[in-house]
């Protein structure tokens, strides 16, 4: 599972498109998600309001990135937990063995993280004989499936009940091989019941965090199932997966963030559990883990820090874009064959990554939209993406023959006569060749177009022509 | 991996255009802002007096599958809780945080409830604790690890019951930190002087919506929420 293959975005997403379980399993989540938003907003009129708010904290934040670390880490080593700095994803890795082998771990529990899936936490604890437990229902599913998420909030969105039926059935080969599992209850009653053991086995429990607060040394985490609590309560260490743009000033600014966080994603007006940790546990605690680790991360942010690409540092990993995006809608989020899906991926991947990676992804967009407008921190998303279309054009990753047209297209741009002349004559020729069947279903330099549907025979005039006529009759 | 910190902080630093850190007036200003810390916008919505604040907790809470219940005092909490595990078919066995605020019930009129004191065990079906304080404006309980209250209380046994005076609904978020704050400096929250390990805010039943998107109540945490509000002097 581990590496890209973000580079075959093409050829990923045409065989996703092939997919009767994914068109089945998108088509059922798409209205769940974006009307479940549009509700959340009708109920609160600030929420645009909180918007701004939102956007104006990050940006406060990442003007002083380095001041709020320092002052986040001096407080967690005041509360008696360590922070680890992570230049890389392999840096990451190496600190979580680390700190798994100080205490002897055999198995570790994953609360859903996504800086987890970026350095591959998982893959690195296995290959080194620590078995690892995804405890998030989305992501045990997947992790079983050996798949890896399809979405930044709903790993499993890309699966139906029967595959993930199936998956159940291959992989609890104890239980009965009889028994009714067709229902999303049993599923779940069933994934339960399995899981509950793991927590009480783990010496280990990772967890991600959607924020740090530097005020306190806090992480915090937001769930809905309680396995990101359980994961870290129980083990005698628990360990934070943070990316380091992740921090905020105070408690008071985390709460502005939780209120566009769960509505802006699922459409709840909070999520169920909102967990804030400070350290280990007490003198006095009857419970909760003896030592308390944080990582954070660069893996890359850094460098798009005082860039262009800063803008997306501010995501807080809501979903809102690939779930009002009508390209992600059709491919899903395999196709963008990384960790990261959907236009936040399509901005992100590239910078972490490198463009020679993931430069396909920026083109995987109808520039509709939708996904800035929906962004709860207002993230430019299209606009990013279309600075990394520049970057792939003046490093030449383009092909070689959309260069070409690109070139040609612009040296008649630049002169307008003879691109009147020009396009008049292509639509006279065009509107000639296709006028008995009114279609193309093949146009020359032009087949990956026409490969999936026809191009209507023009009607014999160009635009130009049509807008000159029109203003001489006054645009009657 | 002190070169990753350094290299991190230093890059960071480079992006901005600075050879060091942030100058001293600005780092004071920043250190200020976090001292005292601005409320920023607040809904509208928990802006009520106190009486629609506590229906506007419950009528929040119940939406999102939580059940309450609500009674006159204290000494009613123990067998509204042993009604509320017979209708839903529960065995009258609990664990209860020790938390001194329980004790104001009169446990003994129920003889056959079976109270334990302490953590939760794997077999434990119902856990009993008080919260400190509340959230109308989502309908949500804040807990705080401590002596009193083992977190796991909160997320093992399938059904969590929650005994909350009416009186420690407040209307924010905002307002449990400040109250955290208060105790802290009041030196109520243990001897470091610290947050609570532990601060869970807890919106209903735990839930999943993995499978298809279909919302099932139970994943991981407790099946049933149930709160039973109590009133209390000043809103009887």
């Amino acid at each position: 599972m581990s590496g890209s293959t973000t580079h075959q975005f093409k050829e990923n997403a045409e065989r996703q498109l092939a997919d009767e379980d994914l068109r089945q399993a998108l088509t059922k989540s798409k209205g769940h998600f974006t009307g479940g938003r549009q509700n959340a907003m009708d109920k609160l009129p600030e929420f645009d309001a909180l918007r701004d708010k939102s956007r104006d904290i990050k940006e406060h934040v990442l003007e002083n990135l380095d001041f709020y670390l320092e002052t986040y880490e001096q407080n967690v080593i005041d509360s008696g937990g360590q922070v680890h700095w992570a230049r890389t994803a392999k840096d990451a890795q190496d600190i979580v063995l680390e700190i798994c082998r100080s205490v002897g771990a055999t198995s570790v529990n994953k609360g859903k993280s996504m800086i987890g899936e970026e350095c591959d936490i998982n893959e690195a604890l296995e290959a080194n004989g620590i078995r690892a437990v995804e405890t998030d229902l989305g992501e045990y599913i997947i992790q079983i499936r050996n798949e890896r998420p399809s979405h930044i909030i709903a790993p499993a969105v890309h699966l139906t009940k029967a595959q993930v039926e199936q998956s159940f059935r291959e992989t609890h080969t104890h239980l009965d091989p009889d028994r009714i599992l067709e229902e999303p209850p049993t599923l779940l009653e069933e994934a339960r019941t399995v899981l509950r053991k793991k927590y009480f086995e783990a010496e280990v429990g990772i967890t991600g965090a959607n924020f740090l607060v530097a005020e306190t040394g806090s992480s915090i985490i937001v769930t809905n199932e309680g396995n990101g609590d359980l994961s870290q309560l129980l083990p005698k260490v628990h360990i934070v997966l943070a990316s380091i743009e992740k921090v905020v000033p105070t408690l008071e600014d985390a709460s502005t963030f939780l209120r566009v966080l769960a509505r802006s994603a699922t459409g709840q007006e909070f999520s169920v559990y909102t967990t804030v940790s400070t350290g280990p546990r007490r003198a006095e605690d009857p419970d909760g883990p003896e030592e308390y680790h944080v990582i954070l991360l660069d893996n890359g942010r850094t460098g798009m820090l005082g860039t262009e690409f800063q803008d997306m540092l501010r995501c807080i990993r809501c979903g809102a874009c690939m779930n009002h995006c009508p390209v992600y809608q059709s491919v899903g989020g395999h196709a963008y064959g990384w960790v990261y899906p959907g236009p936040m991926g399509a901005v992100l991947s590239p910078s972490l990554l490198g463009v020679d990676e993931a430069g396909h992804l920026p083109n995987a967009s109808t520039f509709c939209g939708r996904c800035e407008e929906v962004c709860p921190v207002r993230i430019p998303l299209p606009k990013l993406m279309r600075h990394w279309r520049e970057r792939e054009f003046e490093r030449h990753l383009t092909p070689r023959a959309a260069r070409t047209g690109i070139r040609l297209w612009a040296f008649f741009a630049q002169r307008p006569a003879l691109y009147r002349w020009a396009t008049g004559l292509q639509m006279r020729l065009m509107g000639a060749m296709g006028r008995r069947r009114g279609r193309f279903s093949s146009v020359p330099l032009a087949k990956g177009w026409t490969k999936y549907r026809d191009l209507p025979a023009p009607e014999g005039k160009t635009f130009q022509q049509q807008w000159a006529a029109q203003q001489k009759l006054g645009r009657s | 991996m002190v070169a990753n910190r350094d290299g991190i902080l230093d890059d960071i630093r480079r992006s901005q255009g600075r050879d060091g850190p942030i100058d001293d007036q600005r780092a004071a200003e920043l250190r200020a802002r976090m001292a005292s810390p601005t409320r920023n916008l607040l809904p509208a919505r928990a802006d009520l007096p106190a009486s629609e604040v506590i229906d506007l907790f419950q009528s929040m809470a119940e939406s999102v599958f939580a059940t309450v219940d609500r009674v006159a005092d204290m000494s009613a909490v123990p067998e509204v809780l042993t009604d509320y595990l017979k209708r839903e078919n529960l065995p009258a066995q609990v664990v209860m945080a020790p938390d001194p605020s329980l004790d104001d019930a009169p446990w003994s009129d129920q003889p056959l409830l079976e109270i334990r004191r302490g953590v939760p065990q794997e077999s434990d079906m119902v856990s009993v604790t008080s919260a400190p304080a509340a959230i109308a404006e989502t309908g949500t309980l804040a807990m705080f690890s401590g002596a009193d209250h083992p977190s796991t209380l909160n997320f093992l046994p399938e059904t969590h019951v929650v005994v909350l005076p009416v009186d420690r609904i407040s209307k924010n978020y905002e307002d449990v930190w400040d109250l955290i704050r208060q105790r802290v400096d009041a030196g109520e929250m243990g001897p470091n002087e610290r947050m609570p390990r532990t601060v869970n805010l807890v919106t209903g039943p735990s839930r999943s919506g993995d499978i298809e998107q279909t919302l099932l109540l139970g994943a991981h945490g407790p099946r049933r929420l149930h709160i039973i509000l109590v009133d209390t002097d000043e809103t009887a």
